[in-house]
């Protein structure tokens, strides 16, 4: 049985920059999500954080990842958010970093089971990779996505996301 | 200076709103952040401590990590 991807929405950040990006009146409709981002974020850093919350609740949210720094890697968890990383504003200019994020089953009444693969990008060492498995502890259909700074930067002018639905044909 | 924008897209309509965060919002985001800050210390903090400790009990047993794995399989 194939599946099928199709474009729900998508956003480009304009000149300002934006804190978070929200999709909101997610259709019920397909078997799973998929989330493309590319971003870069205004910290003062090499590499900051994309945490992700579902129905404009940021709790009941977890994660175990393994994250790969160019010089070591990191197995470690959070109990209270499941994110990844993006590159910041003191990485190479005019580059971003890309995230795929899938969600099954975002519509069922069950926990729902979230997997993350984000990689920064810069021209130096540090940039980073991340293998993330996430969990949303709560069993309401998602409706609505907000991709937002764990540090509450903006994400920065041409920063994308797209959502796709997931439809078994 | 304005506050921070954010971009809501209604799926449904298609339709995509840059909305201006109210002042209470951008609090709200930075309370948020430092409490993230916090928090992911401390879990960075205490996945350290277990890794550190998980290490010294191989060394006190005389064994290596597979060794360990080995015995638990």
């Amino acid at each position: 049985m194939a599946n099928t991807f199709e474009l729900i929405a998508s956003s480009t950040v304009g000149s300002g920059g934006a804190s978070s990006i929200d999709f909101t009146s997610i259709p019920s409709t397909y078997t799973d999500l998929a989330i493309y981002l590319s971003a870069r974020q205004s910290r003062s850093e090499l590499v900051s954080n994309t945490r992700i919350e579902f129905n404009g609740s940021s709790a009941n949210l977890s994660c175990r990842y393994l994250q790969g720094t160019g010089s070591a890697a990191v197995s470690s968890s959070s109990a209270s958010y499941l994110f990844a990383a993006s590159p910041a504003n003191t990485a190479t200019a005019n580059t971003f970093g890309n995230s795929f994020i899938y969600i099954p089953n975002y519509a069922g009444s069950t926990y729902k089971s979230v997997s993350w693969d984000a990689v920064t990008e810069t021209n130096a060492t540090g940039a980073e990779a991340y293998l993330v498995a996430g969990l949303w502890s709560n069993t309401a259909a998602i409706t609505s996505v907000k991709l937002l700074s764990l540090s509450s930067d903006n994400f920065m002018q041409y920063s994308t996301a797209y959502l796709y639905g997931v439809k078994n044909a | 200076m304005p506050n921070p924008t954010r971009i809501e897209i209604n799926c449904e309509t298609g339709v995509e709103s840059i909305i201006e965060l109210t002042d209470a919002e951008v609090a709200e985001l930075a309370y948020q952040a430092e409490l993230a800050a916090e928090k992911k210390a401390e879990e960075d903090a205490k996945a350290e401590a277990d890794a550190t400790a998980k290490a010294a009990l191989l060394e006190k047993l005389g064994i290596t990590a597979d060794e360990a794995k080995l015995l638990l399989a």
